[in-house]
């Protein structure tokens, strides 16, 4: 019997129809393929470009293409880091009728780094806790929304550049579940599944001798474990003080906001005679510096690129002898002023290799750098020249880090 | 190894009223494959979940062997999830992959090697130790997987529809090797599955559940036989059991233009909320085509046979009744199987009677056994 190829999306992408879908997808020609690297998955996954856009095919069954494709668009309307899933296609068969699995569809994310290509680039000695740390922050944000991972690995995660550390984003819903609320056993489960992947994942380069030796994987594996706990209870633990210490729950939020969430509900109780006070955030946000980046200059960036922007706005502002005048009105004539023309020097061709937040960052960092060494102020536009010349222009390009040469990891198993 | 106790254990999610798992009393012996079956939304996945400490036990409390479980975190349990979805480590052994948990629970190396090796011997991986996953087959591949959970030594092993994702025939292979396997090692196992075919190859016993409730448990071939309530009687056998209620006038039901008589006892079990109606059940295959006019008999007119060889079903309506009064499962129509070498044509009336004592019924109001 003819099938005929369904392709849902919640907008039409027509150039998905130009793909070899009557191909079984190990077996689609290079020329379709972009050259990125895998993770380690049990389902045939690849990368195809299409114009100038980049897009994940991965193979399963349709219900649970349906599925995940769902998940990630609920995961996206709460504000979660994930990949965004563009179409499910159905109704595949080969020439001779015969049926071809299902697929799922996902936007590749630009600007990301696998967790193999981050490691063998062994940027600093503490690029493993940075990573560890946004891991942890994306598996604290799942959980306080009720998502259950249930396979929280390095290869179904992403990491983007966000300043000086790493945001990490989710890549693969297929085990995961939406719920009202998790219970603990769920977290401590999904906490201790990530533990057991992540150690199985450095096991495994070090096995293939892409990881250095002095790297110890289960210390990692734990300290993931130590970093969200402690993000955890910084977000959700009840504290008790006495009623004359109520600058605590400034203090409080001053803290969630340190930690780049906004408290959208606070618990606020006093025992009968009102001489304890307790709070809890009950409802909190993350990408607090974010929001208030995007408020104020309309940029949206990650939430430590943004903290950073923030900074250098609030210096700029005292530099410039403006802290009188509306907070708005300076951030617009920062972004005219600084922001942009900085980002103008960067010769065009070269912007591509980073976001322009995390270009931004950069040069602020060389500023620091050159200022130390010389000893005077250096203007954002000198830095900007020189941070090309003597960085940028000697780094890989990010926007799509391509592929390495280790071939055989994306192993399946059915 | 050991038993597990479910004890009026109970499950109700924040903001519901009515419990996913409500009062579910279970006893599975040391060693046995139980399967939890049923309709989504039935609460199999939730009883798996609250076994394995992912649910919060509302009421009751879960025992595996003679511990108290309930308030266990999950990794203390001593239980393994068999995942669908394991992925391989392309540059490690294959000894390595099924041992890398246990390294990182810091078991010494020798006892690691022996653990992966008598896994290796039950799973017919002896000769791949040392070899990558690359080198394997994609069955083999799954048994690396499955060793994973075994080197654990874990005292139950919980399976929710591990089957799902493969595609039907690498399903049916699949099937046949963890049941396999499973009696080997003889861990007390618990399998979730929504697919009846399954709970029927796999399990030493099923359990019913819908609504939260559990339905019935026993051995596939009591709950094919003697299914407790019209529900699993619907839900168990494959064509589905055909299903009608019935008025029940002089000691019989009466179906079409034909009265199948009753047991004494089951009129003496019908109660005033049943409305002098009972629910009849028969499966295709305790049907007989007999000669039009036989005592007991009715008439079904053929709509379509589906030829499968070595048998034929037969899909049509009866005559002389209301469309889909008389049913199989999900359709309007009724099943018979017949005689692959005798086959009615598209219209054709045959006469069929139940075959003696292959009849179930049930009470028209509860939906409960009466015969």
């Amino acid at each position: 019997m003819e099938s005929s190829l369904q392709i849902t999306a919640a907008t039409p992408e027509a150039a998905l129809l130009d793909l070899p879908w009557r191909t079984p997808l190990e077996e689609w020609p290079a020329e379709v393929l972009a050259a990125l690297p895998r993770g380690i998955s049990r389902h045939t996954v690849r990368f195809v470009r299409l114009g100038s856009r980049v897009f994940a095919v991965k193979e399963t069954r349709d219900h649970y293409a349906f599925r995940e494709y769902e998940l990630l668009r609920r995961l996206g309307k709460l504000e979660v880091p994930c990949v965004v899933p563009v179409a499910v296609v159905t109704g595949r068969a080969d020439d001779d009728g015969e049926p071809l699995e299902s697929a799922i569809v996902t936007e590749h994310l630009s600007f990301s780094l696998p967790y193999r290509s981050v490691f063998s680039q062994s940027l600093r000695p503490d690029t493993a806790t940075r990573l560890i740390d946004a891991l942890a922050v994306l598996l604290v944000r799942l959980h306080l929304i009720g998502f259950y991972w249930g396979d929280v690995s390095l290869s179904n995660t992403l990491f983007r550049r966000d300043a000086d550390r790493f945001a990490a984003y989710l890549v693969d819903a297929e085990t995961g579940d939406l719920h009202r609320e998790l219970t603990p056993g769920q977290r401590a489960y999904d906490l201790d599944l990530a533990r057991t992947n992540i150690i199985g994942e450095l096991f495994d380069l070090e096995a293939g001798e892409l990881l250095d030796e002095d790297v110890d994987a289960i210390a990692i594996g734990d300290a993931l474990v130590s970093r969200y706990d402690e993000l955890w209870r910084a977000l959700t633990d009840v504290e008790s003080f006495s009623a004359d210490e109520r600058w605590r729950v400034d203090e409080r939020i001053r803290r969630l906001n340190d930690l780049g969430f906004d408290v959208g509900e606070l618990a606020i109780v006093t025992d009968f005679d009102g001489a304890t006070v307790q709070i809890q955030p009950k409802v909190v946000d993350a990408g607090h510096h974010s929001r208030r980046l995007l408020r104020l200059t309309g940029l949206d960036v990650q939430d430590n690129q943004a903290r950073r922007l923030l900074n250098d706005l609030d210096s700029w502002r005292a530099h410039a002898d403006r802290l009188n005048d509306s907070e708005q009105l300076v951030a617009h004539d920062w972004l005219v002023h600084s922001f942009e023309p900085t980002i103008a020097a960067v010769p065009r061709s070269l912007r591509k290799k980073l976001e322009p937040a995390q270009l931004f960052h950069e040069i602020l960092d060389h500023r620091w750098f050159l200022s130390q060494n010389e000893g005077r102020d250096i203007p954002m536009p000198e830095a900007a020249v020189s941070y090309v010349d003597q960085v940028l222009q000697h780094r890989p390009d990010e926007a799509m880090i391509s592929k390495d040469d280790d071939e055989d990891h994306d192993l399946l198993l059915g | 190894m050991a038993t597990v106790t479910f004890d009026h254990a109970t499950r109700v999610y924040p903001g519901t009223e009515r419990p996913a798992v409500d009062q579910l009393n279970l006893h599975i012996e040391d060693g046995e494959f139980l399967v939890l079956v049923g309709p989504s939304g039935c609460g199999k996945s939730t009883s798996l979940r609250m076994l394995a400490g992912l649910e919060d036990v509302n009421g009751g409390r879960i025992l595996i062997g003679d511990r108290d479980v309930t308030d266990v975190q999950p990794k203390d349990r001593d239980i393994a999830m068999v995942f669908q979805n394991y992925a391989l480590y392309p540059h490690m052994s294959v000894a390595d992959n099924m041992g890398f948990a246990l390294k990182i629970a810091g078991t010494p190396k020798a006892e690691i090697r022996q653990r992966v090796e008598e896994a290796a011997k039950i799973l017919d991986l002896t000769e791949y130790l040392d070899r990558k996953p690359k080198a394997l087959s994609g069955g083999q591949r799954q048994r690396v997987a499955m060793g994973r959970a075994i080197v654990r030594q874990p005292q139950v092993f919980l399976m929710d529809e591990p089957l799902s994702n493969l595609d039907a025939k690498l399903r049916v292979q699949t099937r046949t090797q963890i049941a396999s396997l499973q009696r080997r090692l003889g861990v007390t196992t618990v399998y979730v599955t929504h697919d009846q075919t399954e709970a029927l190859t796999m399990g030493d016993r099923i359990a019913v559940l819908k609504g939260g409730l559990l339905q019935q448990v026993g051995t596939p071939r009591e709950m094919y036989d003697t299914p407790a309530n019209v529900f699993v009687a619907g839900f168990i056998g494959s064509p589905a059991m055909n299903l009608g209620t019935f008025e029940v006038k002089d000691g019989a039901a009466q179906v079409g233009s034909a009265q199948i008589p009753l047991e004494r006892n089951v009129i003496a079990g019908m109660t005033e909320a049943d409305g002098g109606k009972l629910t009849v059940g028969f499966r295709p295959e305790s049907l007989d085509v007999v000669p039009a006019g036989t005592p007991g008999s009715f008439q079904v007119e053929t709509n379509l046979v589906e030829e499968l060889g070595s048998d034929a079903f037969l899909y049509g309506s009866l005559k002389g009744g209301v469309v889909g009064e008389l049913s199989a499962g999900d359709s309007d129509q009724l099943i018979v199987r017949i005689d692959p070498r005798n086959v009615p044509m598209k219209g054709e009336v045959i006469n069929v009677a139940i075959k003696a004592g292959q009849a179930h019924v049930f009470s028209a109001a509860t939906g409960n056994r009466l015969s």
